[in-house]
């Protein structure tokens, strides 16, 4: 059993790391590389989730027997374009509270927000 | 056409959005925009009555039959949604040109009804589907928009808003698409019918365990319920007003419909409430929920901040109502959506019309209002009414079949406690309402006038929307309950 | 595997965002790698070309805008270390009744993916599987993608966008003269590369039905040439390239082409993108949906790709023509 789950085990623990930053760390640019890791974590459990034993690449050939699933390969296409919209406009917006604010640090942001009030 | 509505639905204003940018006067864009969505609220009325006198309407897009093919399945539930959702989008509009003059830079304007469009067709998409993953492809589109709507906002917090709700809706949707993973795992499929006559056989599995709380915990970031309601005061604070207006009606009851979706239609009620003890966790967290977001917003200075609280308590309320899990305490939480979707888009679009006149939100700025916009300010009064539940208002029809519905099941302490927090309602209604009446103008200002035409009509619309249906209860009654009892599987 | 886990612990400590940005280049790359080793041969090339090119790229250039380090968080994060662990137990927890990785017996294995695999040639008559539940199966989910990429355009476009101020554009000219000379022999390389990766990009996007590609991929490639070009020759001459109106109608034309194909079918009267409705022969028919939404992905993938490069560019520039006037 261990070994027929050892690979979405380290999925998991990579999954969870891309989590950690992104709710841990303060600096914007590393809470989106954070997403990033975690989104494409998810990516490549889907894609385990695949996998076919002696299949090879969904596209039909002559002599060959056993396809990996091509399902999961299509809604991972969309999800990683989904993901760099999403760190697109997260980048941008970046830019921006850096411009406004002089800082991209999650605790200066807050504080200057404090001071206001 | 007619057998075509359902896709038209949401084809409708996603193809607007483009085309908005082929247009070159942002006034022609406004007008655009503004009949596209109107076109939307007319095909989502022809659904509803389509819906309410043959049942489920099911089309296959591509011609490719499900679970092979994407398929939208319309029954009484997402028609009633749909028409709430893409009804305010329409009267909003109305307001939208005055408002985004002052508030947006004039270059982006353009752009901005771009966002609208492509919001809209994003919430219709994910309330008319019937496959998981287009859901969540489609609430990728609805976040995206709002996210960058959200941070047009002129106040720098608008940024960092928009920024700290981009994060937690990316969590949430991600959690979404774990879950969505792991259902398909189990069983081969993505298309909600199918999912839910497979899920049975594989619902004792600790996968399909994880599966549902992913879901439910994605779902719950985006619905705000407390505690994960963090990102909402601030992004409904600083947006533009008319993002405001729009979202606060709208987005969080995209989220309401798909926890109901999932909860009654994929995993099935047995599995979801008795397997698994979501009755009493919902309950005691919409009821923290109300409280705690009623009580913090008796505090609040800015005006926006306070009505964003109240909407997470109003959010609690339809939790709580969802938490009963009987014909009646869905009908409940099913009237409390479309109630609140008329309270707060008037409460919204008329602080945007303060906003147009006076620049500010802050409480302080309010007093004589009462006097010098008078129009604006009953309106202003006659939403918080129906918040509180007063009657003859729609606020007191949905508080009415909550309370029943709680003492239909024999919840005799919920249902005080509902009554209790209406009177938290009362006590920040009142801190507006004496500011606005009872307090003069603060120096240096000089007469303001009404607001302009544009935002009284549409304020006016849903206001007078408030007291009509909540005299003349019979559509909404009808479609809620009819929407309920069919995903109890009661006949109506 | 274990390479990933190291790579992401080591961006978990590291303080350098640039490392941690050339850190996250070779997570995807080594993702992309996996992919293939996993079957997935279009998922392997899409994100090589999203998640190692075009995610690094904009992370470089808003880094430049946004400082390079990052400071240390104060507090202990044991909140944080508690959500993710309990989140992570729970998704272990769950795995436990999961079908074993690789396992043919699995659910999704036998019950829509046998279709696919078995009756989409007779019914499309494509060899790349994925390309027909992409474009024809599902081709509403890829409208779907299309319109996210296009929202993400947008957003970029009404965050970022900058007027450009004419004595921007003098100051730019004197700057690109001094470039090339520094710069020359990769100038010359670039010009001759230029037009191969154009090349490629038709080719990715039009052999997709045969191989691993597509639109997606295409109007990826596409973007990195215009990208390379601007890189090198600055953003003024870029600019008077490729016009930032014509770019944006360009953008708007990709989704409409797509969605129109939808609205064609709907016309003659079957369902939105039934594309057996565009010709006689429902294979044909197939066949010219499919090439017509490619191109529509291809079209507005490439051009929202250069639409966020020129702004992210644009404002970087704007930012120090603005320190330049304060000095």
């Amino acid at each position: 059993m261990l070994l027929g789950l050892y690979n979405y085990w380290v999925v998991i623990v990579l999954m969870m790391v891309g989590f950690y930053i992104v709710i841990a760390h303060g600096n914007l640019i590393k809470k989106v590389v954070g997403l990033s890791i975690f989104q494409t974590s998810v990516f490549i459990f889907y894609i385990s989730m695949a996998k076919v034993d002696g299949g090879s690449a969904p596209i039909l050939a002559e002599g060959i027997k056993q396809y990996s699933n091509p399902l999961p390969h299509v809604l991972i296409l969309t999800a990683i374009v989904v993901g760099i919209a999403t760190t697109a406009l997260a980048l941008a917006l970046a830019v921006r509270i850096k411009e406004a604010y002089g800082s991209i640090e999650e605790e200066e942001i807050q504080k200057k927000d404090n001071q206001i009030c | 056409m007619l057998t075509h509505l359902p896709i038209l639905q949401v084809i409708v204003p996603l193809m607007a959005a483009p085309l908005c940018l082929l247009l070159v006067r942002p006034r022609l864009v406004w007008l655009f925009t503004l009949i596209a969505s109107g076109f939307t609220f007319l095909i989502s009325s022809l659904l509803l009555q389509q819906v309410m006198t043959s049942g489920t309407i099911i089309y296959e897009l591509g011609g490719w039959e499900a679970p092979w093919g994407i398929e939208y399945r319309i029954d009484q539930l997402n028609a009633f949604l749909l028409l709430i959702i893409s009804a305010i989008s329409t009267v909003v509009l109305f307001a939208a040109d005055t408002s985004i003059r002052q508030e947006i830079p004039a270059d982006r304007h353009t752009l901005f009804y771009v966002l609208y469009l492509l919001s809209l067709a994003g919430m219709l998409g994910i309330v008319a589907t019937g496959d998981a993953f287009n859901v969540f492809v489609f609430l990728e589109i609805s976040s995206l928009s709002a996210y960058a709507l959200i941070a047009l906002g002129k106040d720098r917090r608008a940024l960092w808003a928009s920024y700290q709700y981009l994060i937690m809706g990316t969590i949430g949707a991600t959690f979404i698409l774990i879950g969505i993973g792991l259902m398909y795992q189990m069983t081969g499929t993505l298309n909600m019918d199918d999912l839910s006559r497979r899920l049975p056989e594989v619902a004792q599995t600790r996968t399909v365990f994880t599966a549902f709380a992913f879901v439910i915990v994605g779902i719950c970031l985006k619905l705000a319920m407390f505690p994960l309601h963090l990102w909402l005061p601030n992004a409904y604070a600083y947006a533009p007003s008319i993002v405001t207006a729009f979202l606060a009606a709208t987005a969080t009851k995209v989220a309401i419909y798909l926890l109901i979706r999932f909860t009654f239609s994929v995993f099935d009620f047995s599995f979801s409430f008795t397997h698994i003890p979501l009755q009493i966790l919902f309950v005691v967290l919409g009821l923290t929920g109300i409280f705690v977001a009623s009580t913090t917003a008796i505090y609040q200075t800015n005006v926006k901040h306070l009505f964003a609280y109240s909407s997470i308590a109003q959010i609690g309320y339809m939790i709580v109502g969802f938490s009963v899990s009987t014909v009646a305490g869905l009908t409940a939480t099913l009237l409390h959506v479309f109630n609140h979707a008329l309270m707060k888009g008037a409460l919204f679009l008329a602080l945007g019309a303060v906003m147009y006149r006076i620049g500010s939100v802050q409480l302080t700025q309010f007093q004589g209002l009462g006097r010098q916009m008078p129009l604006t300010m009953a309106a202003i009064v006659i939403g918080g009414l129906s918040l509180i539940g007063v009657p003859l208002t729609v606020g007191f029809v949905s508080k009415w079949y909550l309370i029943l519905a709680a003492i239909e099941n024999g919840w005799w302490p919920v249902a005080v406690l509902i009554l209790l927090g209406s009177l938290l309602a009362i006590v920040y209604v009142w801190r507006i309402v004496e500011a606005a009446y009872f307090k003069l103008p603060p120096d240096g200002r000089e007469s303001i006038k009404e607001a302009p035409l544009s935002f009284l009509i549409p304020i006016w619309t849903l206001v007078i929307a408030n007291i009509y249906f909540g005299v003349d209860t019979r559509l909404s009654v009808q479609v809620a309950q009819a929407a309920s009892q069919s995903l109890f599987g009661v006949s109506p | 595997m274990a390479f990933l886990v190291g790579v992401a612990f080591a961006i978990v400590r590291m303080k350098d965002l640039l490392a941690v940005i050339m850190l996250l280049g070779i997570y995807s790359l080594l993702s992309a790698s996996f992919f293939v080793a996993m079957d997935a041969a279009d998922v392997a090339f899409t994100e090589a070309a999203v998640g190692a090119g075009i995610s690094t790229l904009l992370m470089l250039v808003t880094i430049s805008m946004t400082g390079r380090s990052e400071h240390p968080v104060r507090h202990k994060p044991l909140l944080a270390l508690a959500v993710v662990i309990i989140t992570g137990s729970l998704l272990i927890y769950g795995t436990l009744d999961m079908p074993y990785f690789g396992s043919a017996e699995a659910p999704i294995h036998q019950h829509a993916a046998p279709r696919y695999i078995n009756d989409s040639m007779q019914e499309i008559g494509v060899p790349n599987i994925v390309t027909s539940v992409l474009a024809s199966y599902r081709a509403f989910d890829t409208f779907g993608e299309v319109v996210v990429i296009f929202t993400a355009g947008i957003g970029v476009l009404a965050l970022l966008s900058v007027v450009r101020r004419r004595e921007y554009t003098i100051n730019d000219d004197s700057f690109n003269h001094s470039m090339h000379e520094q710069h020359l022999i990769l100038r010359i390389v670039t010009k001759m590369m230029i037009p191969f990766i154009l090349l490629f990009a038709f080719y990715v996007q039009f052999h997709g039905d045969f191989g691993p590609g597509g639109g997606f991929q295409a109007g990826v490639i596409f973007a990195s040439a215009v990208f390379l070009y601007t890189m090198l020759f600055g953003t003024s001459t870029a600019r008077q390239v490729i016009n930032q109106s014509f770019i944006q109608l360009l953008a708007a034309t990709g989704v409409l082409l797509y969605g129109s194909v939808g609205i064609v079918s709907l016309l003659i009267g079957k369902e939105f993108f039934d594309y057996s409705a565009l010709s006689a022969d429902p294979i044909t028919g197939q066949h010219l949906g499919i090439l017509l939404i490619e191109l529509g992905v291809g079209i507005t993938v490439a051009s929202i790709m250069i639409i966020i490069f020129f702004n992210f560019v644009g404002r970087r520039n704007n930012l120090q023509h603005k320190e330049n006037e304060g000095d």
